[in-house]
Parts: C-alpha cells; sequence; structure tokens
C-alpha cells in the first residue's frame, strides 16, 4: 500500500477508535465539570456496559441495537447507585478521599466483576454481517461505520439535552457553581445523579462499540481507557463537551498513527506524552479558557 | 537538641532490639519462607510508602507514579550487580542516584501543576517509564530481566529503612521540612513568605523517587526475575493507598500502612478472588469512617503514654505535627 493511503487508513481507524474514547470522555468530562472528581471508575462502568451488552446479545439473544438499550439502562442506574452509595456520603469531604473513594470502587468494579464472570476474556459475537466500503483502496468496516453512527447520533441528542432542556440548563448551571445553583432552586444532587446516569450511559455504549470492534472484552479492559478518556478530555478542557469530542478523536488519531508506523508497544505511552505536553503548554485544553489563580 | 538525640538514641535502641529478635525468628526457622520474603516485602513497602509520604503528606503534592522510580532503581541495579558484578551497595545506590536524577528532571516542568492534573501527569509518566523499560531489549524487554543474582536478605532490608525512617524524619523536622509542610498548607501563602516553592517541591520529589529507586533495588534482588508487570500503576496506587491508609503525613503511619496492607495481601493469599474484593471495600470504609488514615499527623514519638520513654516532647518539636 502506498504511503497517502496508509496515511488515510489509519485515520480511518484513529477516528473510529477516537469516536469511543469521546464517548467516554464526555462521562468523565461531565463528572469532573459537576464535582471536580477524576472518576478512576469511569472506565470500569464501562468494562461492565461491554458485559451486559454481551450477555444480552448472547444469553437474551437480542440483536444489537436492543442490547445496547437494555447495556444503557442498567449502567445508568449502576452509575447513580454508585454516586449514591459511595460518593454521595463524602460531598464535603476534602478532594483527596473523593479520589481514593473512587480508586476503591474501581478495584471493587473490577474484582467483583471478575469475580462473577471469570477473569478470562470473552469472544464478543459478531452482531453483524462483514460489510466493507472500499473507496479507492480506503477500507471502512461495517463495525467502524457503526461505531461511526451510534457515536453521531448519542452526540446529537446529548448536545439537545444540554443545551435545550431544564435538566440541560440545570447541568451546566450546576457545573458552574454548585452552591449558587442550589440557591437558585436547582436541586443539585439530583441534577449529579442525572449527570451520573448519562455519563455512565455513554460509557456503556463506549464499552459494547469496543466489544464489537475488538472482539474481545474483559474485567480489565476499563483501566486503560479510562485513563485515557481522561486525558481526551484534559486535552479538550475538562468540564467542556465538543472538547471531550475532539480530545477523543484526536487521541485516538494519534494513537493509530502511533500504532500503524511506529510500533504498537508506544500507543499507551504516546497518549500520556500527550497529557504531559498539553499540561505543561496549554493547562486548560484545546477549548478551555485562562483563569487566573485567586487567593 | 538535646531532645531529638535522646529521642533518636530511644529509636536506635528499639530499632537493635528489633532486628535482633527479627533475624533470630528468622535464623532460627521459627518463620516459614512465606513469612521470611513478606518480612522481606513488609520493609520495601515501608521505604517505598515513607518516601511517597514525603512527596504526597508532607509536601502535598499528588504523585501516582512511584512505582516507576521504583522500576528504574531496579533495572539500573540488576543491570550493574548481573552484567558489571558490581557490589550490591554500589548497585543500589547507583539505582537511588539514577531514580533521584530522574525525579528531579520530571519534577521540575511537572510540579508546575497541581491536584487532580499532577496525580494524572505524574501517573502517566510512571507509565512511559514502564513502557520505555518494556521496549530496551538489553533489560529483556517486556519478557523482563532474568538470572539476578539474590543479595537482598533481612539485614539489608531492615537497615536500609531505618536509614530511610532516620533520613526522611530528620528531614521533615529540619528547615527544608518545614518549608515543604508550608507548602502543604497553602502554597501561595508559603510563596509570599519568601519560601522557594518550586525548589521544595522538586527537592521532596527527588529525595522521594531517590529512596524508591532503593527500594526498587531491594525488591529487585530478593528475586530471580523482574518484569515491568512488577511496576504497573496498580503498584503505584498501592503504595498510595499504605500512605493513605496509615495517615498522610505521619511516619509511623506510613511504617502501619505498609505492614497493614502487605500483611492483609499476604494473608489472604489463599482467597486471590475476594482479596481485591475485600481490599476495595476497605479502602472506601476507611475513606467514610476515618480519611485522615490510621494516625493522621500523628507520630508514635507524640502519644502521651509514651513520652516518659521518648522524654517531654515540647509540641513544636513534634515530627510533623500541624494542626490544620
Amino acid at each position: 500500500m502506498e504511503m497517502g493511503q496508509q496515511v488515510l487508513q489509519q485515520l480511518v481507524n484513529g477516528i473510529s477508535l477516537g469516536s469511543i474514547y469521546a464517548l467516554i470522555a464526555l462521562g468523565y468530562t461531565m463528572i469532573y465539570g459537576i464535582i471536580k472528581l477524576i472518576n478512576f471508575a469511569h472506565g470500569d462502568i464501562y468494562m461492565v456496559g461491554a458485559y451486559i451488552g454481551f450477555f444480552a446479545i448472547t444469553q437474551a439473544g437480542l440483536s444489537i441495537v436492543p442490547a445496547l438499550l437494555v447495556s444503557l439502562v442498567t449502567t445508568a442506574l449502576l452509575g447513580m447507585l454508585v454516586e449514591k452509595l459511595a460518593y454521595k456520603p463524602l460531598r464535603h469531604a476534602p478532594r483527596l478521599s473523593v479520589l481514593i473513594t473512587a480508586i476503591g470502587v474501581s478495584f471493587f468494579l473490577e474484582y467483583a466483576s471478575m469475580y462473577f464472570v471469570s477473569p478470562t476474556p470473552r469472544t464478543f459475537p459478531a452482531v453483524m454481517d462483514s460489510v466493507a466500503i472500499n473507496i479507492g483502496g480506503l477500507v471502512i468496516n461495517g463495525q467502524q461505520m457503526l461505531i461511526l453512527g451510534i457515536t453521531f447520533v448519542l452526540m446529537v441528542i446529548l448536545t439537545y439535552i444540554v443545551k435545550f432542556t431544564n435538566t440541560g440548563k440545570a447541568m451546566r448551571a450546576a457545573s458552574f457553581d454548585t452552591e449558587t445553583a442550589q440557591l437558585m432552586g436547582i436541586n443539585s444532587d439530583r441534577i449529579i445523579s442525572i449527570t451520573f446516569g448519562i455519563g455512565s450511559a455513554l460509557a456503556a455504549v463506549a464499552g459494547v462499540l469496543v466489544g464489537i470492534y475488538y472482539n474481545s472484552i474483559d474485567p480489565l479492559m476499563g483501566i486503560m481507557p479510562g485513563l485515557k478518556a481522561f486525558v481526551a478530555a484534559v486535552l479538550g478542557g475538562i468540564g467542556i463537551l465538543p472538547g471531550a469530542v475532539v480530545g477523543g478523536i484526536i487521541l485516538g488519531v494519534v494513537e493509530a498513527f502511533v500504532s500503524g508506523f511506529i510500533s504498537s508497544t508506544f500507543r499507551d505511552a504516546a497518549a500520556f506524552a500527550i497529557l504531559i505536553i498539553v499540561l505543561l503548554v496549554r493547562p486548560t485544553g484545546i477549548f478551555g479558557k485562562n483563569t487566573k489563580e485567586k487567593v | 537538641m538535646k531532645y531529638l538525640r535522646k529521642n533518636d538514641a530511644v529509636l536506635l535502641g528499639f530499632a537493635i532490639v528489633l532486628f535482633a529478635l527479627l533475624q533470630g525468628l528468622i535464623s532460627g526457622k521459627v518463620l516459614s519462607s512465606f513469612w521470611q520474603l513478606n518480612v522481606l516485602i513488609i520493609g520495601i513497602n515501608i521505604i517505598m510508602a515513607v518516601s511517597l509520604n514525603l512527596i504526597n503528606g508532607y509536601t502535598g503534592q499528588f504523585s501516582l507514579g512511584h512505582a516507576g522510580f521504583m522500576a528504574v532503581g531496579a533495572y539500573v541495579g540488576v543491570v550493574l550487580t548481573t552484567n558489571f558484578h558490581a557490589p550490591f551497595v554500589v548497585a543500589l545506590l547507583a539505582g537511588g542516584l539514577a531514580a533521584a536524577f530522574l525525579g528531579f528532571l520530571i519534577g521540575i516542568p511537572t510540579l508546575r501543576l497541581n491536584g487532580d492534573y499532577l496525580a494524572i501527569a505524574t501517573l502517566g509518566l510512571g507509565e512511559i517509564i514502564r513502557i520505555v523499560i518494556m521496549n530496551i531489549e538489553y533489560v529483556g524487554g517486556a519478557a523482563g530481566f532474568k538470572g539476578i543474582p539474590h543479595h537482598t536478605n533481612f539485614a539489608w532490608v531492615f537497615w536500609l529503612t531505618v536509614i530511610a525512617l532516620f533520613f526522611i524524619k530528620n528531614f521533615v523536622n529540619s528547615t527544608h521540612g518545614r518549608a515543604c509542610l508550608a507548602i502543604r498548607e497553602n502554597e501561595i501563602a508559603a510563596e509570599s513568605m519568601g519560601i522557594n516553592t518550586t525548589k521544595y517541591k522538586v527537592l521532596a520529589f527527588s529525595i522521594g523517587a531517590g529512596f524508591a529507586g532503593i527500594a526498587g533495588g531491594l525488591f529487585a534482588h530478593c528475586f530471580y526475575l523482574i518484569s515491568p508487570n512488577s511496576f504497573t500503576f496498580m503498584a503505584s496506587f498501592n503504595y498510595l493507598i499504605m500512605v493513605v491508609m496509615g495517615g498522610m503525613g505521619s511516619i509511623t503511619g506510613s511504617i502501619a500502612g505498609a505492614f497493614v496492607v502487605t500483611f492483609l495481601s499476604a494473608a489472604l493469599a489463599s482467597w486471590p478472588e475476594f482479596r481485591m474484593i475485600i481490599y476495595a471495600l476497605a479502602l472506601i470504609f476507611l475513606m467514610f469512617y476515618r480519611p485522615q488514615g490510621l494516625f493522621g499527623y500523628m507520630e508514635i514519638t507524640s502519644m502521651r503514654p509514651l513520652n516518659r520513654i521518648f522524654g517531654r516532647p515540647k509540641e513544636k518539636q513534634e515530627g510533623g505535627r500541624t494542626d490544620g
């Protein structure tokens, strides 16, 4: 394959992988925006989503769209439950305690799932016939189209919710200043809960899509994508929704190029290198505004 | 000053008695080989926890990449002993210095960040170190480094742990240590009082990294083989948990944390499927009911019943005790 075509091919692979990161990063950035918590457990919520999708397809015999819906709803409830049990009691605790709790929740989800579904990876069933479009040697396969399509639809829905509904307005207000929002009659607890629900639902969809893309899921699959989604969120500007999408896609593309042209073993290192460069050069991210530190 | 010397002498006496006791247990084969290995691991973990505590607990800089520095020390050490037949002590020192130097290099740019961003950046750096090691064929790549001579014994671990504890205890009680505490309490206020915050943050970070490197050297020479998989961020989390469990800002706490965590994971080794679940729940409940850790800011030398042994401490001379 000639060079130019290979670059385009990696770009396609990168964008589809990147849109999965974007889905996880959206949840991350929403949760961080509202309660300033790096939710280490977010990657594990994504893993649980993948497993629920897997069982919905293999055990209940559902097709892909109903399976996605089942996974989305269950995982949203799980996200809200985690928030209520683990994070809500620590609402006024120091940030560090909440962070450590998030690490604890993450371990719990990983190893409790491992106990129930066994640590061995599972082969995700093929949910669709292998179709592929070939545009002058450039191959876009069915899974990639499915990922791009579903991601696009979800992003439109999310944009609508955040921009035009009352809940969305309340979410934006609470992420700007939770206490003032409370004074203005917004039920912050309810909004935080909804944010966890929506974020977890997006992560669940990402989990199922990854299962379809790589054909394999395992209980520790959430760790790396979870961290990378945080990188994506920081890259775009944490707390900013379009930033998470752009950050996720950039990250996916960079990773595809690194594994395609350098070595796949450096893939994860590339993501963290991006993070450090961004933090040093422009800590507020691509879309972030600079704020002065106040004493 | 006089009080400090007496305190140190008493502690040293304790250390000698404890050493004799444990060495006796090991030489007399009272401890099984499984627990003998765990005694070594506890010592190494104490060095890791106390050096991380200097960064996280005393200086207030949230670092999540401590295992990366341990890896550097371990690999530098094993290359020196295995490929160059260097004496063990030289390998340990070289590993420690290499890790400290790397900590210095990494610290200058990253310590400008704070809070969550620093946490994720250090986590990323730890992973980058690991991935780079994984790609160096000279040290065995992902398969690991084989044929390491078995140098680490109880005496090495014990006395290096004691040295690390004394060094960090005295550092924290020195002018420099006070500057670090001031940075933890309020960075902006510390800076406006004329403390060079960058200098002290980098200093604490390098010292912490250096001791992690020494611990890495000890760790590597316990086993026949080491691989990059021993130094993932899960390992860093583990050290962080020891620090948090014991109390951020308490050396006694770090010792207790390292002891409890190592002991728990050794004792639960027969139930591997429940081990991490219990561990995770313990962590969550600890944060609910005792977020400051077992000891908080307290040191064992500042507890009332023990004052008679250690002499009457004045409040201001307490190790790491600050109200805030």
